[in-house]
């Protein structure tokens, strides 16, 4: 079948771990963000449990350390980050025309180095104690001197290997939204959900090389005897927080930012109306990611940086809050007058936007510095960043998943179990988090394991408990759905919520494996709905059928990080055999991909199937 | 796409020549991207902890003899030109003048990294450990980043070398490769510029 190259093409569990098509690799991440998710959860889930009660003891404090921390670091690296990867790898090089991402390889390196990173930090909970040190891992706590078992170890060699993946990502992305789109896709057309995750795409290349150099420092001072936050020695142990934070704001903007993308491209589909100021929403969401990087000492206005230094990064943090109220306006008026549907995913879309909205305005309340000195530290901060992050991300990573179902595995959730899981998942969360805001105010400090009785803390705590518990039965539910459809036959259209107006809704339902056996011509913004308009049933083809090169699968990416993995147990435990032999296998593999050039193989266009061949 | 470099002579700009190669090229202008608010980091935990210098321990004025660091710095910006050179061999067509190019950058860099690590022995010596104090760990993370980059980058070229004058030769494969091994080298040679003035310079005279 393969022209000019014979190609080896692998099936079943070898050709998962050889893949490097962007749809699969958009599933894998999938699945272990998806299992990830259910670990934070479950975390989520006990420290609940043990805070139902004043004085309760179902964990110890140790235990709760590791809880919250782990917790924390789960659903932010290995969760929420590849649940958004699953999302960008599966639909925007369908959404600009494109038949692969710009670097397959690459891409498929950035899922195993991400997986293993994530395994990595996971195996500690095995080998005597996971990090404790919180999410933030502040120094001196995450130091030696008061984290002297491995736990921070793992924290910090987890993380590192995990963030490669991510940075290589988002530059894979980003070389292929500028390179790769389709003839007539300008920039001012391309899609809502590629632009935020063009711009987010573009906050990962400057955001996580500062967290590579704190993680790196981290390291130097706990396996090395360096001084960077070793105060003793003359370190610094702001120096780890303004690290931290630089890298850490821009990182709360890589999560929310293909969230907005998400809900823009559902809310205009399901009005059936275009998305109302488009440019706005462009300007809007680049400004958002120019501010987020000149706000992190927002973080750290009770460190004592001074009120001039507070003032301004006070008055920079309000000054977001505009951007974003553009953006929900622009929501509020492509509803307005649309002929709205109330599908599962609309459904996730309209219930993030008042959602949204409260987690803004406590987020101005914070920035605020001199109230923020009676809100630090306490359960009014949990509220809020719960409010942005589950109110806001994880409801449009679902409202994502319910729209987009179809189009990565040719089947349609079922619609009444996905009610059922918005409503459950929706009044949970709200019953677990809004009553967060007042125990905050009472002075109930975050991170602590147990409050004392007669502080009037009970009842609200009683509530966040059950709040919690409906929002894990919202998962199961849509774990059920999830079960029910793969039994069900691949029968969804290509257009299967005949609103479709951008490409991905072109081809067939899964997407075949070269994507678009010919490459459209973009005429507008909106490119599908412009044709629809005009009477067309399908995309106007900007070149002839021919031959189509695919890139050839590798197991490489999957060694290499194998590789990371290894030499990240030989440097936390000083084996230094082992840490060479790790390194050794990952630079073996870098050598062999320089010396073999890949040629790929063609698929004639007597091969072109329609529907894709994975599930 | 790949195959169509066997017949007939290579573009003017190998390099751009295929929708991969201005991927590479694109790809790693991002990169370097990224890699400056690395080194941009790194620079920023030297700045703030050089003066932690502690007890006895000998201070950057001290330790620093700009004779060895300058002869260092102007063997790796006389590699960056001979690099340069290569590049515009390469557009000439001219594989054995890159090749060669290639060979004195890489032996430049060699050089470079000899001298470093007899610097660094020399300061290890004179008290000046990695966990000496706050000054002297950001001084071997800043620095030794960058060593570690050129160490990277001379093992990648010498491996072009190898495979372009073996087996591939030039093609619209291997250009690309040729080419952002360049922009590396050059990028390794600004990073030091910055390092030989905020590190070497400013700990003579603060």
């Amino acid at each position: 079948m393969a022209h000019g190259h014979a190609v080896k093409r692998y099936s079943g569990l070898m050709d998962w771990l050889t893949t490097v098509d962007h749809k699969k690799i958009g599933i894998l991440y999938l699945i272990s963000g998806g299992f990830f998710f259910l670990v934070g959860g479950l975390e989520a889930l006990l420290i609940r449990i043990q805070l139902w009660k004043p004085l309760n003891d179902f964990v110890g404090a140790d235990t709760y350390n590791e809880l919250l921390t782990m917790h924390g670091t789960t659903m932010i690296f290995l969760a929420a980050m590849p649940l958004l990867f699953a999302l960008m790898n599966a639909i925007v090089p369908l959404q600009i025309g494109a038949r692969d991402v710009a670097f397959p390889f690459v891409n498929a390196l950035g899922f195993w180095t991400f997986f293993f990173g994530g395994v990595l930090l996971n195996v500690s909970w095995f080998t005597g104690g996971a990090p404790d040190a919180g999410w933030t891992s502040y120094a001196p706590l995450s130091t030696t001197t008061f984290s002297s078992d491995h736990g921070v170890d793992y924290y910090v060699l987890g993380l590192q290997i995990a963030g490669i993946g991510t940075l290589v990502g988002g530059i894979n992305f980003l070389a292929t939204i500028i390179n790769m789109r389709a003839p007539g896709m300008s920039f001012m057309r391309m899609p809502m959900f590629t632009w935020t995750a063009f711009i987010t795409s573009a906050l990962i290349l400057f955001a996580f090389p500062a967290l590579t150099v704190g993680l790196v420092a981290l390291m130097f001072d706990r396996l090395f005897s360096g001084n960077f936050f070793e105060v003793s020695n003359g370190g610094n142990a702001v120096l780890w927080e303004h690290i931290f934070w630089i890298f850490g704001h821009p990182e709360v903007y890589i999560l929310i930012l293909p969230a907005f993308g998400v809900i823009s491209e559902v809310i205009s589909t399901f009005s059936r109306k275009r998305l109302f100021g488009y440019s706005s929403m462009v300007f809007a969401t680049v400004l958002i990611g120019f501010l987020g990087f000149m706000v992190w000492a927002h973080h750290m206005f009770t460190v004592g940086l001074g009120p001039v230094a507070n003032a301004l990064f006070s008055i920079a943090t309000m000054l977001i809050a505009v951007p974003t109220g553009i953006k929900i306006f622009n929501w509020l008026f492509t509803m307005w007058g649309g002929s709205i549907r109330y599908t599962t995913a609309n459904l996730f879309a309209v219930g993030f936007v008042p959602t949204f909205v409260m987690g803004g305005v406590t987020g101005v309340m914070l920035a605020a510095a001199p109230a923020d000195f009676q809100y630090h530290d306490s359960y009014f901060v949990v509220a809020h960043f719960h409010y942005v992050i589950v109110g806001g991300l994880i409801l449009g990573i679902f409202s994502g998943l319910f729209y987009w179902w179809p189009k990565m595995f040719g089947r349609m959730l079922h619609e009444g179990w996905g009610k059922l899981c918005f409503w459950t998942f929706f009044i949970g969360f709200h019953l677990t988090f809004f009553v967060q805001h007042f125990l905050g105010l009472m002075g109930m400090p975050r991170r602590v394991w147990q409050y004392l009785d007669g502080l009037g803390f009970n009842n609200l705590n009683l509530i966040s408990t059950i709040g919690a518990m409906l929002m894990g039965l919202g998962t199961v539910f849509f774990i059920i759905n999830v079960i029910i459809t793969a039994f069900k036959p691949r029968d969804a259209a290509n257009d299967p919520w005949e609103d479709g107006r951008t490409l991905e809704w072109t081809i067939s339902s899964p997407a075949p494996e070269y994507n678009f056996a010919q490459t459209p011509l973009v005429r507008g913004y909106d490119a599908y709905w412009k044709e629809k308009m005009e009477g067309k049933k399908a995309m106007t083809p900007a070149e002839p059928l021919g031959p189509i090169h695919m890139p050839s699968p590798s197991i490489l990416p999957f060694v290499m990080s194998v590789g990371l993995f290894i030499a990240g147990f030989g440097l936390m435990y000083h084996w230094h055999i082992v840490t060479i032999a790790g390194l050794g296998i990952t630079l073996l593999c870098m050598f062999l991909r320089s010396v073999y050039d890949d040629h790929g193989f063609h698929i004639e266009p007597d091969e072109l199937q329609d529907k894709g061949v994975k599930g | 796409m790949s195959a169509s470099h066997v017949e007939g002579k290579l573009p003017h700009e190998p390099e751009k020549a295929t929708l991969e190669g201005r991927n590479k090229v694109l790809g790693f202008w991002l990169f370097l991207g990224g890699e400056t608010v690395l080194f941009g980091t790194l620079f920023s935990a030297f700045l703030a902890l050089r003066h932690q210098v502690g007890d006895g321990n000998p201070t950057a004025d001290e330790l620093f003899k700009l004779s060895t660091v300058a002869i260092a710095t102007a063997i790796l910006l006389v590699s960056s030109l001979t690099s340069v050179f290569a590049i515009q061999a390469m557009h000439r067509n001219q594989v054995k003048a890159m090749l060669n190019w290639l060979i004195i950058t890489v032996i430049l860099g060699f050089g470079f990294l000899g001298l470093e690590i007899y610097e660094f022995y020399e300061y290890v010596h004179e008290g000046h450990k990695f966990s000496t104090s706050a000054f002297s760990t950001s001084f071997y993370t800043l620095v030794g980043f960058h060593g570690a980059h050129v160490l990277f980058g001379v093992l990648w070229i010498t491996l072009l070398i190898i495979q372009i004058s073996t087996k591939k030769g030039l093609t619209v494969v291997t250009a690309p490769k040729v080419y952002v091994a360049g922009m590396y080298w050059h990028f390794i040679d600004v990073v030091w510029v910055f390092i030989f003035t905020v590190v070497y310079l400013m700990g003579k005279v603060g």
